[in-house]
């Protein structure tokens, strides 16, 4: 009887819960700028006068490397897959940079740390593509292969003085006019390049192909396994590129300089909407996604939060905002 | 050939199948305990005065890994993962110290049974997330790697703390014959007392079930969501005793999670558990931590450097993995 009454009432609000469903899914970028305005606003109320220029660009900075190394996790989510060995990765490529500033120079350094990172892309793909390993394991021995060849190197190059070349200082931690990282000098046109090749080039759409449904795509003709090498290849240089700006910004070469980041830029791309299942997702969302990471964390540091609730929280948001994703995606 | 010979035979070849399948079920096993024994051949020949320490502080150094492994195989037979065994063990590690400190023997046994029961309570925490919330396990066990590193760091911002003296003795030393460490009798104990009765139960029966083929399961009247529960329940009192065993060969607590999650992951590879679920035992994983511990030794009596002993590290995970699976692929071929 009480359902007779009220179906109206629920009608109604299954309408409006349902059009915010399909925003949900359909548009997933739409409800996370709305949450990333609403943290902005937050930080604003909590801590008066903060956002500003400088703050913004501070933010932007941060979210830079973050967000190219989540950008790892979206291409290789997309067909099922994941990028452990970021982390592993992007240190080398900045440590090795600093070993070779005084010998060969900065340019030398980038073009060997580049190959390097090529390599053992080159390596995961193959052994992902065509052994059929499954890619957390593969990446994770990789991460293991890279920086133990990282700390030889360490010891190689112990009697060298090194640094950061203060090019990759200016790139990794420089405002331009007080308001624009240069780092999106770097970033802007890659995100442009992913972006543009998800939605229109063939390759990008092979990943998703091969992501959605393997079985499928290979009777249609894809490659699964080129398809795998030569993703894997790019996520090692998107990684190096961002252990460039990561040794840039903080200024230090070390060989575990990105571990603290390879778990937070799974996160941003699961808060982007990417499915670490395979198929869906995209770099749009993963962008937004790195950005609220940022702005969260940079709250509660001026909440004056310790680390620890930080990392609660965080994991916190994680779960909450898959839930509702695996909701809405799973109740359509 | 009397009628009288016929059953014998008939029951001496099923026996000689039973041993076959046996064999060939626990290939895997065998082939890592004969590896095990060889590298224990070599370690005596390279470095000959390799005794008795030798295999007391193998068996310490291992003991924290091995519980880790045994905890990520129960989860991963049952067809899911778990990444946030690394932080569980650093919680319980904290929460064990903390308590510990300065009280007494006995309060410690009260410790150590309720941080084990935290550790229940842990597990449930992220087996119940994983089903309600239908997220893959991968990224429930992810988010929540941060949510307990971040509990640990409340319970304890630096490593402090202290042991109880009778749980350092328990992992010390040795027992009877000076060739059985304690630590190696405690992890037996702990995965006989633990595993075994699960393996046999009907329980157990489901987590491999939903391991193997989770709609089979469910069409044969397994409760499919508890039984998911359940094996995150067994990895949270297995990464418990992890955790403990952290606390008792160190003294203190760390709050800064190990590579133990990831590391687990390799172990329980290489241990012969597929990750696709329903496949090994607990057994088999942490032999391979033995042996990939021990290949670290022997390493360093070698005179290698450390970091190449993780490169090497590295590659045994990827080789071993990649040779599995081209069996996999040869064997779906023909």
């Amino acid at each position: 009887m009480s359902g007779v009454a009220s179906a109206p009432g629920t009608r109604s609000s299954g309408l409006t819960a349902a059009a915010l469903r399909g925003l949900f899914r359909d548009r997933p970028i739409v409800p996370l700028l709305i949450l990333l305005a609403v943290l902005v606003v937050l930080s604003e109320l909590v801590r008066p006068g903060i956002v500003s220029p400088d703050w913004i660009a501070v933010e932007l900075r941060a979210a830079v490397p973050l967000a190219i190394l989540a950008g790892c996790q979206t291409l290789t989510m997309l067909t099922g897959g994941i990028d452990l060995s970021v982390g592993a990765v992007a240190s080398m490529a900045g440590f090795v940079v600093a070993t070779l500033v005084s010998g060969p120079g900065t340019p030398t350094g980038i073009v060997v740390a580049l190959v390097a990172a090529a390599l053992a892309g080159l390596v995961t793909g193959i052994g992902v593509g065509v052994f059929r390993v499954h890619p957390l394991i593969m990446t994770l021995g990789m991460s293991l292969v890279v920086l133990g060849l990282a700390n030889v190197w360490q010891l190689q190059m112990v009697q060298t003085n090194s640094g950061v070349p203060p090019e990759l200082r200016w790139l990794g931690s420089q405002l331009v006019l007080g308001i624009l990282p240069v780092s999106l000098l770097v970033f802007v046109p890659l995100a442009a390049v992913i972006l543009l090749g998800l939605r229109r080039a063939g390759y990008g759409r092979l990943l998703y192909a091969v992501g959605d449904n393997p079985i499928a795509a290979r009777l249609s003709g894809a490659r699964a396994w080129q398809v795998l090498i030569v993703l894997y290849v790019i996520s090692a240089l998107m990684a190096a590129v961002a252990g460039f700006l990561i040794s840039g910004l903080t200024n230090v070469a070390s060989v575990s300089l990105v571990d603290t980041s390879v778990l937070p830029s799974v996160a941003a791309a699961v808060i982007g909407g990417t499915s670490i299942m395979g198929g869906r997702g995209g770099f749009g969302g993963t962008i937004v996604g790195a950005l609220i990471l940022t702005v969260v964390s940079s709250l509660l540091s001026s909440l004056g939060y310790p680390e620890a609730v930080r990392q609660v929280l965080f994991g916190s948001i994680i779960v909450a905002v898959a839930a509702a994703y695996t909701r809405v995606t799973s109740e359509s | 050939m009397s009628a009288a010979t016929a059953p014998v035979e008939t029951r001496r070849a099923r026996a000689a199948d039973l041993l076959g399948s046996a064999t060939q079920r626990n290939a895997w096993i065998l082939g890592l305990l004969g590896f095990l024994a060889l590298l224990l051949v070599f370690t005596k020949l390279i470095q000959p005065r390799y005794g008795v320490t030798g295999v007391q502080g193998l068996a310490i150094s291992v003991l924290p890994l091995a519980l880790a492994a045994a905890a990520q195989a129960v989860v991963v037979i049952s067809g899911g993962i778990d990444l946030s065994i690394g932080s569980m063990m650093a919680l319980i590690n904290v929460v064990a110290a903390v308590l510990m400190k300065g009280q007494s023997e006995e309060f410690g046994v009260a410790v150590v049974l309720g941080t084990l029961l935290l550790g229940l309570v842990l597990g449930a925490v992220n087996g119940s997330l994983v089903v309600l919330t239908r997220v893959p396990d991968i990224v429930v066990t992810l988010a929540m790697s941060f949510v307990w590193a971040g509990c640990a760091l409340l319970v304890l911002p630096t490593p402090g703390g202290g042991s109880a003296k009778w749980l350092t003795a328990l992992v010390t030393g040795s027992l009877g014959n000076e060739w059985i460490p304690k630590a190696a009798v405690v992890l037996v104990i702990i995965v006989a007392l633990v595993w075994i009765p699960v393996r046999r139960s009907r329980q157990g029966l489901s987590i491999y079930a939903i391991g193997s083929n989770r709609l089979a399961a469910l069409r044969s009247g397994v409760s499919v969501g508890r039984s998911r529960i359940l094996a995150y329940v067994l990895t949270g009192l297995f990464a418990a005793f992890a955790g403990l065993s952290l606390t008792a060969s160190t003294g203190i607590g760390t709050p800064v999670p190990g590579p133990y999650s990831l590391m687990s992951v390799a172990a329980v590879v290489l241990g012969g558990v597929s990750l696709a679920g329903g496949l090994g035992g607990v057994f088999g994983p942490i032999v391979a931590v033995v042996i990939l511990q021990l290949i670290r030794t022997d390493m360093t009596f070698l005179n290698v450097n450390t970091n190449l002993a993780t490169v090497v590290q590295g590659l045994i995970l990827i080789g071993v993995v990649m040779v599995g699976s081209l069996i996999q692929i040869r064997r779906a071929r023909s």
